[in-house]
């Protein structure tokens, strides 16, 4: 590895990420927060939700905005990179292995994912106050969690980005990003998946899960949640296969 | 100073090129197919063998689709050869992958400049890869930024830049970090004339600085023009190679005259080999026939004459000096810019 290399790549994404600060920050928090909105304030103001659900709520959305980010941070860039502006070559090109540019991606996309999930915190804490109840009982375990959760993000923008065809780009979207936040235990938590028994073994199937999961048990423990072994272990799980499959589609896309 | 060496090069496309009609989708769900049929094969290179001397200027002339892009991209690691070896300096390209990066300068084909950064700053950035100080990016940015006359433009992003800046650009870049041997693949196509000659006056003061230059080009005259020693490719193998010099004397007579007749018939052709300086004829259709002579207009009026005698309709007659085009014709039978 080329530290001094690796660490200009960086630079260069901080440097566009700068640039493009105010799209990113509404791409990362405008549809979190109106649900936020709606679902937390709207509904729970109006009795159709109970007051605990504003509790429950938060992990998601911060579980959904590191996942929404992460991939769409790592994924839209590569997808455009290889097939229209080309630009990847270039670094490609630079004196270091090139599984280094996809490392680099990711690690921009942590952060980036991990950005996001920490400032929806503060932002949807805003809008539900009061009656959230979090509790920060064990913050290396959440911080731990967290970490995996960004990583898992970009790890899957880089399988996916990677995978897909710029022509795909919706049906990405549609056809594996959507389903995965719906059937990732991101608006109700796994338990509620008791009354339907082949649903509850199949979502664990997805990543997400244990992303919404390992947030809900280290932010919000009062209410059920999958144990934390269990979350370390699948994310864990799905962070190396994510990384190992980006990584060889990666050099596929790379070298023809 | 570095030379650039490749043996036996093959490679084996089993997909069509990318950006092709009705390829794509999730090529990671897609099962792989059960019928056991052959995926469709393009051998983009069939042997390519090449020994390019420290600090020459080497150019691949071919026709598009002959394979001078694999090659360059086989030699810059961009592309994995099926079989065959390439070096740059002593380094295998393939196993030495980031010493060679280091050495080496790519301008590609296509365009691929950083759209979400100014021209300055893709200058910059580059030179940040390869390790430059802070001050030697800017100083260096600002002189190849001046010297490819981009410095009005150097702070704007460079999606509205017209192709020939582009191109421009992606010359500076790749001379950025001052590699030994710069690859260039057709350099000058799209380019206005005025910007041409620019460019082939930036690549000569290169070349003299002792950096070795491989560049693809299937411009004749550009070839003739600026590289030293070339190798004429068509379907992936090499099928003439030297000085533009000795190419051009290659082929037989060295003048072609392109001649088509209303009909011709086997005596008619047989009369014209008959012809003073006369070297070869070849028919190219029921109609058509090549002749290569070493003398050219003298011969027009003696083929009129003899055409006239057999009773054939003359209707034209293309007369060529010694030229690149013509060995091109001479080997392949088919002219190098269709
Ligand atoms: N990435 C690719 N995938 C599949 N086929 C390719 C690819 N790149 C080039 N080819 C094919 O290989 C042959 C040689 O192409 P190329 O090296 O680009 O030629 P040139 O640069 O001389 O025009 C062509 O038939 C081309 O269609
Ligand atoms: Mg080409």
């Amino acid at each position: 590895m080329n530290r001094k290399a690796f660490l200009a790549m960086l630079g260069r994404d901080a440097h566009v990420a700068r640039r493009n600060f105010v799209p990113i920050l509404l791409q990362t928090f405008l549809q979190p927060l109106m649900f936020v909105f709606i679902f937390g304030r709207v509904m729970v103001g109006s009795g159709y939700m109970p007051p605990a659900y504003k509790s429950l709520l938060l992990p998601g959305i911060m579980a959904i905005s590191m996942v929404g980010t992460g991939i769409w941070a790592v994924a839209m860039p590569l997808i455009a990179e290889f097939q229209w502006t080309r630009e990847i070559e270039d670094r490609l090109l630079a004196p270091m292995d090139i599984s280094w540019v996809a490392v680099e991606k990711v690690v921009a996309g942590t952060l980036q994912a991990l950005a996001a999930g920490l400032m929806v915190i503060p932002a949807a804490w805003l809008l539900l106050r009061p009656g959230v109840e979090l509790s920060l009982h064990a913050p290396l375990v959440f911080a731990g969690v967290a970490a995996l959760v960004a990583l898992f993000s970009a790890a899957g923008g880089l399988a996916l980005g990677c995978s897909v065809d710029q022509t795909h780009v919706g049906l990405m979207f549609t056809l594996v990003v959507a389903p995965m936040i719906f059937f990732g235990c991101t608006y109700y938590p796994w338990s509620a998946l008791e009354n339907f028994p082949f649903l509850q073994k199949a979502v664990l199937l997805n990543p997400l899960v244990y992303a919404s999961e390992g947030l809900r048990g280290t932010l919000v423990p009062q209410f059920p949640h999958l144990s934390l072994l269990a979350v370390w272990a699948g994310l864990v799980l799905f962070n190396a296969l994510l990384l190992s499959v980006g990584l060889r589609q990666f050099h596929k896309k790379a070298v023809s | 100073m570095v030379g650039i060496r490749t043996r036996d090069l093959r490679k084996v496309y089993t997909s069509p090129p990318p950006l092709a009609a009705g390829v794509g989708g999730f090529t990671f769900f897609r099962a792989p197919s059960k019928s056991k049929q052959p995926k469709p094969e393009i051998v983009a290179l069939d042997g390519i063998s090449l020994e390019i001397p420290p600090g020459e200027i080497f150019g691949l002339l071919g026709p598009n689709g002959a394979g001078k892009s694999t090659t360059v991209g086989i030699l810059t690691t961009r592309v994995r050869p099926a079989s065959g070896q390439a070096w740059i300096g002593e380094h295998d390209v393939w196993k030495e992958q980031t010493t060679v990066k280091r050495l080496i300068g790519v301008v590609a084909q296509r365009p691929n400049l950083d759209f979400s950064l100014t021209a300055r700053e893709i200058l910059v950035f580059h030179g940040a890869y390869f390790g430059l100080s802070s001050v030697e990016r800017t100083k260096r940015a600002y002189a190849l930024l001046d010297r490819f006359k981009l410095l009005d433009r150097a702070d704007q992003l460079v999606r509205g830049f017209s192709g020939g800046m582009m191109q421009r650009l992606s010359i500076a870049r790749a001379m950025m970090h001052d590699p030994r041997v710069l690859f260039l693949d057709e350099p000058s196509a799209g380019l206005d004339p005025q910007t041409r000659l620019l460019l082939w006056e930036i690549i000569r003061e290169y070349n003299h600085s002792g950096k070795t230059i491989l560049l693809t080009t299937h411009n004749m005259e550009e070839a003739d023009a600026l590289c030293q020693r070339l190798a004429i490719i068509d379907h992936g193998r090499v099928i003439a190679l030297g000085t533009p010099r000795e190419l051009k004397a290659s082929v037989p007579g060295g003048y072609l005259l392109r001649l088509r007749f209303g009909q011709h018939s086997p005596e008619l052709l047989e009369r014209l080999r008959a012809l003073g300086g006369v070297r070869e004829v070849h028919a190219t259709d029921a109609n058509g026939a090549d002749l290569y002579a070493d003398r050219g207009g003298s011969l027009v009026p003696e083929i009129a004459s003899l055409a006239l005698a057999g009773r054939v309709d003359l209707y034209d007659v293309h007369l060529s000096e010694p030229s690149l085009e013509n060995l091109f014709l001479h080997h392949t039978g088919r002219s190098l810019r269709e």
